[in-house]
């Protein structure tokens, strides 16, 4: 679906936003497979997290328990998003926010550009979040003379070294100690020349250079984990206090949330507050969680904002088997544990939501032609369900897509041909007996000519037997 | 049109008719009240992510936030019990301080809403005994005093006990980050240390 019109499902507009890549995944991935840093910088934060996150699971005893509710929450949720979507506007604006709504990122963009505006104010400081980075917001601000102050380390680090983000939690996965000291060293104002790369030394160096951003900016935009329609509250989960300083600190509060992160009551929360941290960090419990509904009078942003984004989102919904793509809670799992995305890492797969939940989450968000080449970013091995706390089908979601992505001229030939030829009995014996000849091709493994080369570039032909059964079973 | 009809319009074809059925959610996981609060684990979790762990009787308090924080500036929430503070910190009471006198301060001490032993974690709600929101996160050195009877199990018991008509501070641990290789860092932008005192 190309045209927006109203009333209907729409998929994200082009020309706006990361969520569609220059280049097709093969070609992206061709390049990052050959940079070795890269690949051994991956390999050790994957096994780090993959360790980590396997020991606190170990520990919880009801862990099958809390993913197939989280899931039933989730699947109850989509079934009722309008209305739930509803109750969450009424619970915020009773509480004292503002909810306003944003179709595309398009609008989303203007909204937040607006409200920074009309607050007075030239800076924003931003706490890390998945769906300004889908609607490109940082590019807008620029645009309208705000700057973007990105505040989370990882974010800091990619915003400093002018790059893009590589993976859900930890943007800067991509990039080693030493890589983040040259970064500090060559665009952080003010950084003290003997910078070591000790991790430690490298945070204290962040918490100095945005120290005076968090007391002086009047603006925070952030995104949400969780919002509960039954009491208007938001809930964002994190590590190191900044986004405490973006929530508390400033006199506006601008929150953009993807509509699908609504959970439906209160106590829905004890489950996802037990699944994601030991899914996502590998931690018991991360070391901040803040939990606000509308304004406190007195105590922090006595202006609140909660823009809710579609940007695709009802498109996605549209697909009875691919939407449980919306039950993600962005813990990124599923990418630590991924065989391609260990070796090929996020950037090659253009979009901002990299790895199995990108590879089918970006496609129904832009309509599959618009990254037809991600459903096929996976070898199927299913390690992404089995990782996913919210138990969301990712092996099965891609096999869909890759029915709705647009398949070569070529190969639709040959399919065609192949049924015809194996619907007539005669011409299948005939065909049997002519592949025998592509032994006197050479052995094993040679490639297919174009334009079949394609299939055989990342696979071997197989080498047909000496004789088929058909052949075998005559001759008895 | 406004943008909100057009959502919820989309999202409403997008369900389409009949809605699908509403799905039953099955709760067989640990609900609240399934254990007893066990104060070594809280112990044992807070300690394992560098929080600093105090225990001691109700007279005790003041004697640890002398030993912590003696002679230095310490930001108080207004409804902090007197008694938990010695003479020798410099009391910096909290009406309505600026940012920046609050970020001057040493540290910060009160008391807590809820501690969950199952994951280390304090919950601050923003009674007068632990003040806005604010001055638990500017100073380098947060003590918070957690009474034995404001102990949970687990998550789900946490829940139970807090409104969300506050806002509310999940605590574990000091600051910290996992963005450098995915290793444990403690001390970005929060309080650097944090102490609990656990009375018994």
């Amino acid at each position: 679906m190309t045209r927006t019109f109203l009333g209907m499902p729409a998929t994200a507009p082009r020309g706006v936003g990361h969520l569609r890549g220059e280049e097709p995944f093969p070609a992206a991935a061709r390049r990052a497979l050959v940079d070795a840093q890269l690949r051994r910088n991956l390999r050790h934060a994957t096994t780090t997290i993959r360790g980590k996150s396997g020991a606190v699971i170990g520990e919880v005893p009801d862990w099958q328990e809390l993913r197939a509710a989280a899931r039933a929450i989730k699947t109850d949720t989509m079934a009722r998003l309008p209305e739930l979507l509803e109750q969450l506007e009424a619970a915020v604006t009773a509480a004292g926010g503002t909810v306003h709504w944003a179709a595309d990122a398009v609008e989303a963009n203007r909204i937040v550009t607006d409200l920074v505006g009309a607050a007075g104010a030239d800076r924003v400081m931003k706490v890390k979040s998945m769906a300004t980075q889908e609607i490109g917001l940082n590019e807008a601000l620029e645009a309208a003379g705000i700057e973007p102050v990105e505040t989370d380390l990882a974010e800091l680090i990619v915003q400093l070294g002018d790059d893009r983000p590589s993976h859900i939690l930890v943007p800067a996965i991509h990039r080693n100690r030493a890589e983040i000291r040259e970064i500090f060293l060559r665009a952080m104002p003010g950084v003290d020349p003997t910078l070591t790369d000790e991790p430690a030394v490298l945070a204290a160096a962040a918490r100095r250079h945005l120290r005076e951003t968090f007391l002086s900016t009047r603006v925070a935009v952030s995104g949400a984990n969780f919002a509960v329609a039954e009491t208007g509250t938001l809930a964002v989960v994190e590590s190191e206090g900044n986004g405490r300083m973006c929530l508390t600190l400033p006199e506006t509060l601008i929150t953009v949330m993807g509509i699908e992160k609504v959970v439906p009551t209160w106590r829905d929360l004890e489950v996802f507050l037990q699944l994601l941290p030991r899914a996502s960090t590998g931690e018991r419990m991360n070391p901040y969680t803040s939990m606000w509904t509308g304004v406190t009078p007195g105590d922090g942003p006595q202006a609140f904002h909660l823009v809710l984004l579609d940007n695709g989102r009802s498109a996605v919904l549209a697909d009875e088997v691919g939407r449980q793509a919306l039950h993600c809670i962005r813990c990124s799992a599923c990418l630590n544990v991924c065989p391609v995305y260990e070796r090929a890492g996020g950037h090659a797969y253009g979009s901002v939501y990299p790895g199995p939940i990108g590879a089918v989450l970006s496609p129904q968000l832009t309509g599959v032609a618009d990254n037809a080449s991600l459903p096929y970013a996976s070898s199927l091995c299913g390690a992404c369900y089995d990782a996913c706390p919210v138990m969301i089908d990712i092996p099965s979601i891609l096999v869909h897509l890759r029915g709705q992505a647009p398949h070569p001229r070529a190969e639709a030939t040959a399919m065609a041909a192949a049924a015809y030829t194996m619907d007539h009995p005669a011409l299948y014996a005939a065909a049997q007996r002519a592949a025998r000849l592509s032994r006197l091709a050479g052995p094993r493994g040679r490639g297919l000519p174009p334009p079949l080369s394609g299939w055989t570039a990342s696979r071997d032909l197989p080498e047909p037997p000496p004789q088929t059964f058909r052949e075998w079973w005559a001759q008895r | 049109m406004t943008a909100r009809e057009v959502i919820l319009g989309r999202l409403r074809a997008a369900l389409g008719e009949p809605r699908p059925a509403p799905a039953e959610v099955p709760r067989d996981y640990r609900p609240a009240g399934t254990a007893a609060a066990d104060l070594d684990l809280l112990v044992d979790r807070l300690t394992d992510y560098r929080a600093t762990v105090h225990r001691c009787a109700g007279a005790g308090v003041a004697r640890i936030v002398d030993a912590v924080l003696g002679g230095r500036q310490v930001v108080v929430p207004p409804g902090l019990p007197g008694h938990w503070l010695p003479g020798t910190v410099v009391a910096v009471p909290d009406d309505d301080l600026p940012p920046e006198r609050i970020a001057a301060a040493d540290g910060v001490v009160t008391a807590a809403a809820v501690a969950v032993a199952e994951t280390g974690t304090i919950l601050l709600d923003g009674a007068p005994d632990q003040g806005r929101r604010i001055i638990t996160l500017l100073p380098d050195v947060h003590l918070c005093v957690v009474r034995a009877d404001q102990v949970v199990a687990a998550v789900p018991d946490a829940l139970a006990r807090v409104t969300p008509h506050r806002p509310l501070t999940w605590i574990s641990g000091p600051s910290a980050t996992s963005d450098i290789e995915l290793n444990r860092v403690e001390g970005v932008h929060g309080p650097r240390n944090l102490h609990v005192i656990i009375v018994d």
